[in-house]
């Protein structure tokens, strides 16, 4: 009987959560055309000095364009590949002190100022990509690390037990229960990681790694706005596509059924 | 027993090929927490028969679960033995020995991102069986916790009711035919009237199936209704009875059995007995309350108080009049049986 009262409320909840789906996969991309669009009228109309001239130009713009995502795509593989193993092993050593010690260093990571990271590590290493790439996976291991722990405390201790007294390994558990049940807030924790990765690569400049943060810096440096303007808006052009491209394949890849 | 078994693998095989009950023995089974003054279970003996269903009824935490679970060795006992059909378990892989056990647990746990036919699955899939053969069983056992395949297998668990989700458990549990099934509280979370249609149901299911079941309740009205057997347990899992419904009814072995069974015993043992118990009056006026001799003697009373006459008309399943039920000849069955236990008579159930 209740079934015939709930339908209703559910169909027309689904529709409205199936606009909100279509609003929220067209928003963002419309958005960042419109800025993207009106920054590049805006300085076509201006006239633009040679200083301008040698960075504003498709092939300069381009190489930023792909240093700064290479950079931000790179330490995200890094951090997936390392923190989501480091959350399964904190989850599984079910110890207060792994746990503490595994969230301290990533608190520090994260806490630490990714500029002063950058800096440090050149000055104690070396400069260039691999040392903004150990800072950017430093800065954005937290998230990942700590929604993998976090999305696998929270699969229900009695679909665990089923689990186990179905006779499952701890192994099998893990892999077809476990963290198929966690990978929405871990995949959440990765979408987070890659935003801060896109803000944080600008800091990449300071060791000489490239990315957007140049134009943002020489502008600022040398005074030419609209060179500061384009290296900053097209970073948050490029957070915002990049959130908005995680969220699609979150949609896509969420296990049905939850 | 198991010299006749050389290896593990063989003696899977060998009860499985058992789809009805296999013998189930506990042989001084003990179960000690570390850093506990008092163990957990105290010295628990028990042997079951095949195909019987054993009730473990307590209040919450006197152990009966932790009792249940050491079987399956979700708990390692302490000391002591546990042998299915003769085998130790303790001797036996605890992975290989769990897919061989059915386990229904109260909170359900089907898996959320599996189908219901994909949790049906689990089992005889870690058990290698062909996917004709799974998707056959599936259907099977859709059909016989009456779940409709067509509607249900592709379903994921929320997109099903409590009661519908008990019985996806179920056949979850029965999925790889496993001769011992343990459950805990599998019917407690439900409302009362679907609870009521889910023990029917599985009472039925286990007429046909014959599994050797250990069925922990803190409900001693479901015990009462569900088993061949029934151990009334207190503290670390001491055994303070164990025999049929209808002997521990009518002789309660201590105070604490008594007030297990709290009020209206006498009711309750009713409920058991067939009209057929008693000894019936010649057929006098066709006119009076009427009811078919397969009724309880818990039917016929209800009946004689409601409709205020001093005796009801038995009949035959053809609607013949057989003889006539009042008040005295009720109480004389639960007199006699009162006598019958307390002599000590082979009282103990058949399954």
């Amino acid at each position: 009987m209740t079934a015939t009262i709930a339908l209703p409320s559910a169909q027309s909840l689904r529709t409205r959560a199936r606009a909100m789906t279509v609003l929220r996969l067209v928003a963002a991309p419309v958005i960042v055309v419109i800025a993207v669009s009106l920054l590049f009228w805006w300085i076509s109309t201006l006239p633009l000095d040679s200083i301008e001239q040698r960075t504003l130009n498709p092939a300069y713009i381009e190489a930023r364009i792909k240093e700064h995502l290479l950079l931000t795509f790179v330490a995200s593989l890094l951090v997936a590949v390392l923190a989501i193993p480091a959350g399964i092993l904190v989850y599984r050593a079910r110890s207060a002190w792994v746990r503490g010690i595994f969230l301290t260093l990533g608190n520090i990571g994260q806490a630490t100022p990714a500029v002063g990271v950058v800096i440090l590590l050149a000055i104690v290493w070396q400069t260039g990509f691999a040392t903004a790439l150990v800072a950017l996976v430093a800065y954005s291991f937290l998230p990942v690390l700590r929604n993998t722990m976090v999305g696998l405390e929270q699969v229900g201790s009695d679909v665990k037990e089923a689990a186990r007294g179905m006779g499952m390994t701890r192994n099998q558990v893990l892999t077809r229960i476990e963290l198929p049940l966690a990978s929405p807030t871990i995949l959440a924790g990765l979408r987070t990681a890659l935003v801060f990765a896109v803000g944080t690569a600008t800091v990449a400049t300071f060791i000489n790694a490239g990315g957007l943060g140049d134009m943002i810096v020489n502008g600022l440096k040398l005074q030419r706005y609209p060179v500061l303007l384009t290296g900053a808006v097209l970073v948050a052009a490029i957070a915002v596509l990049i959130d908005w491209l995680a969220g699609v394949v979150e949609d896509l890849v969420r296990p049905k059924g939850l | 027993m198991s010299d006749t078994v050389p290896t593990n693998t063989g003696f899977f095989r060998a009860i499985s090929s058992q789809s009805a009950g296999v013998s189930l023995e506990l042989d001084h089974v003990t179960k000690q927490y570390p850093g506990q003054p008092a163990p957990a279970v105290d010295d628990f003996s028990m042997n079951i028969r095949p195909g019987e269903l054993i009730m473990f009824v307590g209040p919450s935490g006197c152990g009966k679960t932790t009792t249940m679970k050491m079987v399956n060795r979700l708990i390692e006992p302490s000391s002591g033995s546990i042998r299915i059909d003769g085998k130790d378990v303790l001797s036996l892989n605890p992975n290989e020995l769990r897919r061989h056990v059915g386990y229904v647990i109260q909170q359900i746990g089907l898996f959320p991102h599996r189908t219901i036919a994909e949790n049906i699955a689990t089992v005889p899939k870690m058990l290698g069986w062909k996917k004709d053969r799974i998707a056959e069983r599936v259907d099977e056992l859709l059909r016989t916790v009456q779940l409709d395949p067509g509607a249900f297998a592709n379903r994921y668990p929320r997109q099903l009711s409590g009661g519908q989700q008990q019985r996806a458990g179920v056949a979850r549990a029965l999925a790889a035919d496993p001769p011992v099934m343990l459950m805990d509280e599998p019917f407690g979370a439900t409302d009362p009237i679907t609870r009521e249609r889910l023990q029917a149901e599985f009472l039925r299911l286990q007429a046909e199936i014959g599994k050797t079941i250990i069925f922990v309740t803190h409900d001693f009205d479901e015990a009462i209704r569900m088993g061949d057997r029934i151990a009334v347990l207190s503290e670390r899992s001491r055994i303070e009875q164990f025999d049929t419904p209808a002997n521990i009814l009518a002789a309660p072995a201590n105070e604490y059995v008594s007030s297990f069974i709290g009020q209206g015993a006498a009711i309750k043992r009713l409920a058991l007995m067939p009209i057929s118990d008693a000894v019936l009056g010649p057929v006098a006026d066709a006119g009076g309350p009427r009811i078919p001799v397969t009724g309880s003697l818990r039917d016929a009373l209800d009946l004689i108080v409601l409709s205020g006459v001093a005796r009801v008309t038995v009949t035959d399943p053809d609607g013949v009049a057989m003889g006539t039920l009042d008040h005295a000849a009720i109480s004389h069955v639960l007199g006699t049986t009162v006598e019958v236990s307390a002599l000590g008579a082979d009282g103990e159930a058949t399954p």
